[in-house]
């Protein structure tokens, strides 16, 4: 089962961008995942709240959006959506798609993170600084 | 406590691709086509590679391997008595290789003495096919004795495939096998493939395979 080792890739990125952002803790992890990506949504969901243990994202949400299989189709020159089950023939002209354009991602979009109360004031601080006139 | 959105866009896998694209280019530079062997467990890589290894060494090919296995050694033991650089990758529980482990097992070989490195992998048809190597190739087996529709089953894996070799086909008849059901199934999921129907029992179509990876090392060299 991968999905534990793409979930601790995952949670380590979250994780150290939390804590370069000062963030206390992070809330929701926001994650683009191809429907031909291999990856079973609720096994990552699952592995993922075992890797988030120990660490700024531990309880953390983890938002998977879908993305669907798109290829090129050379003949009508167009973008097609795929259904499962993947066959890789264009749906309209029925001939072999060669081109992928997604749905092979596992991507983290981004992260909710809670800054703890030293960095805010630190950032409402720097943010007085900016407006005072020199 | 104000939540703040960071934006990231990032593959997850970035690490491992990151370094996959720098064994992709070590390969290159030191002209060595590198191959990332998937299938099934036992669909017959290891008994692919010690005919391959086999037949390469006497045309005069300077072959090397890499394999990947959860525990034991056989399969490295068996493959070094072709006489060829052979080396054991113990995943321990992990289900596929990733490129750290390609990366730290090649340390202390010279590149420039290989023309080709097989690196067979775990024996899996989900866990490998998001884990870029750093090969020029990927050859995904499929025993005749698996099954016609496996491709359809797996689609992620057989999409990556560059070929799919159809193995033991010397069993075909015993287990009635399809062939153009087989094809048509391969050729659903991976239209780009090209094929090779082979038994390493006979050797049949075990030279084409090798010419073929003889004209992919050659295209590795021109472009360099
Ligand atoms: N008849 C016949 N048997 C084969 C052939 N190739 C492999 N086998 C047999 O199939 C079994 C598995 O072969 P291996 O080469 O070990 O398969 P593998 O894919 O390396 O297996 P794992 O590394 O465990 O995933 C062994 O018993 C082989 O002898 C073939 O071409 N013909
Ligand atoms: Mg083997
Ligand atoms: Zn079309």
């Amino acid at each position: 089962m991968h999905e534990l080792s793409i979930a601790y890739d995952l949670v380590e990125i979250a994780d150290e961008a939390a804590r370069k952002a000062g963030a206390a803790r992070v809330r929701t992890v926001h994650l683009r995942l191809g429907a031909m990506a291999g990856v079973v949504a609720d096994a990552l969901r699952f592995s993922f709240s075992i890797a988030a243990g120990g660490t700024l994202v531990a309880g953390a949400e983890l938002v998977i959006e879908p993305v669907a299989v798109q290829v090129c189709c050379d003949v009508c020159a167009q973008p097609r959506v795929l259904e499962a089950p993947f066959v890789f023939r264009c749906p309209v002209c029925k001939q072999p798609v060669f081109t992928l354009i997604q749905g092979r991602e596992i991507q983290i979009e981004s992260i909710e993170i809670e800054e703890s109360e030293a960095e805010s004031q630190a950032e409402s601080e720097e943010k007085l600084d900016e407006t005072t006139p020199s | 406590m104000k939540p703040r959105l960071l934006e990231l866009r990032q593959a997850v896998l970035d690490k491992n691709d990151q370094l996959a694209h720098a064994l992709r280019r070590q390969f290159k530079a030191a002209g060595v086509l590198a191959v990332n062997l998937v299938s099934s467990p036992g669909a017959g890589k290891t008994a692919l590679l010690e005919e391959t290894l086999r037949r390469m060494q006497a045309r005069g090919w300077r072959v090397a391997a890499l394999v990947g296995d959860l525990a034991t050694e056989n399969d490295a033991r068996r493959l070094a008595r072709s006489g060829a650089p052979v080396r054991q990758i113990e995943t321990g529980a992990l289900c596929h290789l990733e490129a750290d482990l390609v990366a730290r097992r090649l340390e202390g070989w010279q590149l420039d003495d290989f023309d080709f490195l097989f690196i067979e992998n775990v024996g899996n048809l989900v866990c490998p096919s998001d884990y870029d190597l750093g090969e020029a190739a990927r050859a995904v087996l499929l025993a005749v004795t698996e099954g016609e529709d496996k491709p359809r089953k797996y689609p992620p894996l057989f999409h990556s495939a560059d070929l799919v070799l159809l193995t033991k086909l010397d069993l075909a008849a015993a287990v009635e096998f399809d062939r153009n059901a087989a094809l048509a199934s391969i050729q659903a999921v991976a239209p780009h493939a090209t094929i090779f129907e082979t038994s390493a029992r006979t050797g049949a179509g075990i030279d084409d395979w090798i010419n073929y990876l003889a004209a992919r090392r050659r295209d590795l060299n021109r472009d360099v």
